[in-house]
């Protein structure tokens, strides 16, 4: 074989291979599509059982909530001495309001919808994840170079975090409507507006830095992301339990939709905990950006646009911890400073790279 | 909020959470007090300010926002032109962001003044935190509050065992599990999780770590141009560089003693598909010398791979085309021959520039003349695309000519680009029909000026590649603060701060009652199920006693969680 004829085969081979990526995009999609559907029915048929415990726990028997606590023992057994168990409770200042069961509401038909939900969204982050794969074949490196890419990866590394944190056991499903709609805004943004056909980089790109920032850069991006969600929630259902803690009526929608996600002051730790951890590798991102900056173009830190508002993106997520322990500012003040932050971020991704011209520019938009 | 924290009975009601929560963390209180009259008090006052959690949040927001107008409006530090081109197009608007400094962000006054007051406000934070610290750590856990019940996390049980005995096992249980623990009056108290603390000291210490490092950098920078034809070298001094910029305090003498010679450029391209005519590689082979004296080494320079001597990087940032001009006077004696670097202006490496013949040519009169060409130069000419190359290799190389005679005004002092002619003493070559003459050429043409004036030819093609020359003193420091920042942040952020008490008293009917309570600085789940653990532990050795016949039971709480047995 001469090598003109070898390098067309594996040309054939890439664009095989770049084939393949597409089919598999599509039907990813797909299938995220029937699990959206699955989580809407879900939501659906959870409206149908009437569950009313954060109206319980802030309306009724407020007086009684308020004595001590004291471990729960069954009266006269003197047989069976149990074990001693801990009694939580919330902090002063903060509502004692129970979790919601979640978006089927306690309704069997709408767990089974919201189970076939998760695993369609199981199936359709395996196709994804081949997608990816497929795509990074048939360039012959990281699946990152171009924003269409970058916006197949990024929904495919979201959809996993979700999926990690359901595998372990966190009480996240709640999230799934809200995760999977946005995963396929994302992808039909990519697909329709974003497309590139595949192509190697230039040569500024080639580094091992930038395996690591940008990978690191997609899964802080995923981690913020589902912060978000779960901060936004957070501000709706904090006003509700506002509103029924004054002696307010909510609205029926409000009411059979906010019942079933957990209790605002476990939303709030869930968005903080999830920023929080992410917060110290989002640094180091930034750090080995800089480090690649400094490799490729001589210096570190040149206020390039992409720079800048990674470091704006970096400084608003430091003011939302600070926030956390600044008298005043805990609770919503805090939640609407976590928004801005991931809106910079958004705005570091999609903004700078069509408004805005820098260094950081990638091939096709 | 009470800062003693010894004091063994708090009053009752929520409140009484208060000494035993102090000082979990050692953030500075908010107080809002009015000050006393008095420069001293209102100066005090200003502090206090500077220096509390809420003014730093509205620095931190401040820094974030100032930020946004540089990412928006062309700098000057970044890209002259456009900031040029900006102006051109908004005057009035350039001259008021000329006032605002907005041209150049993030040396403007008020910029500096916002991260100057945040620094201050992190030092002023950082030195009374610190002292705290050390203060928590030589002084004891507080003592347990009063009603244990009231605390996020709370267990009981009755037992046999003594009250002492079963605050020993207590006492020696959290030692063993790293709590620092010690009994005062019926309880045992303890403490863990003190590396959070150290590690927010450390990510805040780091920060300004950075800062003075940026800042030493900034300072004592020094960054130089220099365009190399292939063949050609050029030894690090002042004097060689084609432009050269410096922070304030850099000296002459920190540069370091080198030399190289690039004796080769190669740049590849996509040869097809869509993105046909990107840059795949490029790469320039060059021979360097450390010192005046040391051996010549070869070595390869490519994109992202600068070479480190000494403190300097040399760093490959651009390349283009420099073909080699003779030139011939009337009685065909070479007046000129060179390597003319020529400046891209495209993708495809579409460049122009000029040849100057300054001295040594007579024309046919013999009478002393200056020469200037202008040259237009595409890599890869495809007929019919006469105005712009269409791929940036060396396809099928056309140089185009034009020439001028006269004056070319380089003598009068004015300094001049050596890509542009200063036409205004100079005459255009005319062919037959009176028009200028201008004329592609391959390698190897010539082309004949009329009236004798002599030739110009065009020889062959070098490469030329451009090097940046740069060093960043206080980049180590930068680093291992970012290194110090990154690892202070982990600590901050994952390790838990939280307390644990342990009370063992005598009831009213002789039996023993235990109660442990925990308390995290966050909420988190972590500690209700470290307290299960510890519980059930410690209620291995002191087994439960049987309920006395009337229990005051509540309502079941939903939040119970069961306690963990320890290895499970
Ligand atoms: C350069 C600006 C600053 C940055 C980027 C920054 C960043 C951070 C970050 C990311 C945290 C989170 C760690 C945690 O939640 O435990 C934190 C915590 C903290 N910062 Fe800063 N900080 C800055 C300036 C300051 C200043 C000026 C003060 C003094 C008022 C301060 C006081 C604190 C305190 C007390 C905490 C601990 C809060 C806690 O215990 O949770 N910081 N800072």
């Amino acid at each position: 074989m001469t090598l003109a004829a070898a390098t067309d085969l594996a040309a054939a081979t890439n664009e095989h291979l770049a084939n393949l990526s597409n089919t598999l995009i599509y039907s990813a999609m797909a299938v995220y599509t029937l699990a959206f559907f699955a989580y809407i029915t879900e939501w659906i048929f959870g409206s149908r059982s009437k569950i009313g415990r954060t109206a319980a726990a802030l309306t009724a028997g407020s007086a009684e909530r308020k004595a001590p606590a004291v471990t729960v023992k069954k009266g006269g057994s003197t047989a069976v001495l149990e074990r001693p168990q801990v009694v939580v409770r919330a902090a002063a200042g903060q509502r004692d309001v129970p979790d919601g069961p979640g978006a089927h509401g306690g309704d069997e038909q709408g767990d089974l919808y919201g189970r076939i939900a998760v695993s369609l969204t199981v199936l359709a982050f395996l196709i994804e994840l081949a997608g990816v794969i497929a795509r990074a074949a048939s360039v012959e490196r990281a699946p990152w170079g171009n924003m269409y890419e970058f916006n197949i990866t990024f929904s495919t590394v979201a959809v996993g975090v979700y999926l990690s944190l359901l595998a372990l056991k966190k009480n996240v499903r709640w999230m799934g409507l809200f995760l999977i709609t946005s995963v396929l805004l994302d992808l039909g943004i990519a697909v329709t507006v974003l497309y590139t056909a595949s192509d190697q980089l230039v040569p500024a790109l080639h580094s091992y830095w930038l395996y690591i920032h940008v990978s690191t850069a997609i899964l802080c991006g995923a981690v913020f992301y589902v912060g978000a969600v779960s901060t936004i929630l957070y501000l709706f259902k904090d006003s509700y339990e506002s509103k029924l803690a004054g002696g307010g009526k909510p609205g029926k929608f409000a009411t059979s939709f906010l019942e079933r996600l957990p209790a605002s002051s476990s939303l709030d730790k869930f968005s903080y905990r999830v920023n929080a951890a992410v917060f110290p590798l989002w640094t180091f991102t930034i750090i080995a950006g800089a480090i690649w900056a400094g490799d490729a173009w001589g210096r570190y830190w040149g206020w390039d646009p992409k720079e800048t508002w990674a470091f704006i993106t970096w400084v608003a997520y430091a003011c939302y911890l600070h926030a956390r322990a600044t008298a005043g500012w805990k609770g919503r003040k805090a939640a609407y400073l976590a928004l801005l932050a991931f809106g910079c971020w958004l705005f570091n991704y999609y903004g700078v790279n069509i408004f805005v011209s820098g260094k950081h520019s990638y091939a096709g938009v | 909020m009470s800062k003693t924290t010894t004091d063994p009975t708090p009053p009752a009601g929520d409140e009484d959470l208060g000494a035993a929560a102090s000082q979990l963390s050692t953030a500075p209180e908010d107080t809002l007090n009015v000050p006393s009259l008095g420069v001293i008090g209102w100066a005090r006052w200003f502090w206090r300010q500077l220096t509390s959690m809420r003014v730093a949040l509205l620095l931190l927001l401040l820094l974030s926002l100032g930020a946004i107008p540089g990412s928006l409006i062309p700098q000057s530090g970044t890209d002259e032109t456009k900031v040029a081109q900006f102006r051109k197009d908004n005057p009035t608007l350039g001259d008021v962001y000329d006032k605002l400094g907005l041209f150049h962000v993030y040396s403007s006054v008020w910029f500096s003044a916002i991260y100057i007051l945040l620094f201050v406000s992190l030092i002023g934070c950082i030195i009374p935190r610190t002292w705290q610290f050390v203060g928590q750590l030589r002084g004891r856990p507080p003592g347990a509050p009063k009603r244990l019940n009231r605390l996020p996390a709370y267990t009981t049980w009755r037992t046999e065992a003594e009250p002492e005995q079963v605050r020993t096992a207590a006492l020696a249980l959290l030692k063993k599990r790293r709590f620092r623990a010690h009994l005062t009056g019926d309880a045992v108290a303890a403490e863990k999780g003190y590396l959070r603390e150290v590690g927010n000291l450390a990510f805040h210490i780091a920060l300004i770590v950075m800062l003075i490092a940026f800042a030493w950098g900034q300072l004592f920078k020094m960054e130089g141009n220099k365009l190399i034809v292939e063949g050609g070298g050029f030894s690090n001094t002042l004097t060689q560089y084609d432009d050269f910029k410096s922070g304030s305090l850099f000296n002459q003498d920190d540069l370091d003693p080198f030399s190289f010679h690039l004796n080769d450029f190669q740049g590849t391209y996509e040869k097809s598909g869509p993105n046909r005519g990107t840059a795949r590689t490029f790469q320039a082979d060059i021979s360097y010398s450390v010192g005046a004296y040391g051996k010549a080494r070869k070595t390869i320079v490519k994109v992202n791979e600068p070479l480190e001597i000494g403190d300097s990087k040399v760093y490959l940032t651009a390349h283009g085309y420099a073909p080699v001009i003779t030139v011939r006077d009337g009685k065909g004696e070479v007046v000129y021959r060179d390597a003319v670097p020529l400046l891209p202006l495209d993708s495809n490496i579409t460049s122009s520039g000029v040849v100057k013949v300054m001295d040594g040519y007579r024309d046919a009169k013999g009478e002393r003349q200056q020469l200037g060409f202008e040259a237009f130069f595409l890599p890869t000419y495809t007929p019919g695309n006469e105005v712009s190359s269409t791929f940036p290799a060396l396809g099928n190389p056309v140089l185009n000519l034009a020439g001028y005679y006269g004056d070319l005004g380089v003598d009068a002092g004015v300094p001049q680009s050596v890509y542009q002619l200063d036409k205004s003493h100079l005459k255009a070559f005319k062919d037959s029909k009176g028009e200028q003459q201008r004329k592609n050429l391959r390698p190897g043409q010539t082309m004949t000026l009329p009236n004798g004036a002599g030739s110009i030819t065009y020889e062959s093609t070098k490469e030329w590649a451009n090097f940046q020359v740069t060093r960043q003193p206080g980049s180590g420091w930068a680093l291992a603060g970012a290194v110090a920042a990154i690892f202070g942040l982990a600590g901050s952020l994952f390790i838990q701060r939280r307390r644990v008490w342990v009370r063992a008293v005598r009831g009213d009917d002789g039996v023993t009652v235990v109660e442990m309570a925990g308390l995290g600085r966050s909420e988190s789940a972590k500690v209700p199920e470290e307290l299960g653990a510890l519980a059930d532990t410690l209620y291995d050795q002191a087994p439960g006693a049987p309920d006395p016949d009337e229990d005051s039971t509540e309502t079941p709480n939903p939040q119970v969680v069961p306690a963990e047995r320890p290895g499970k």
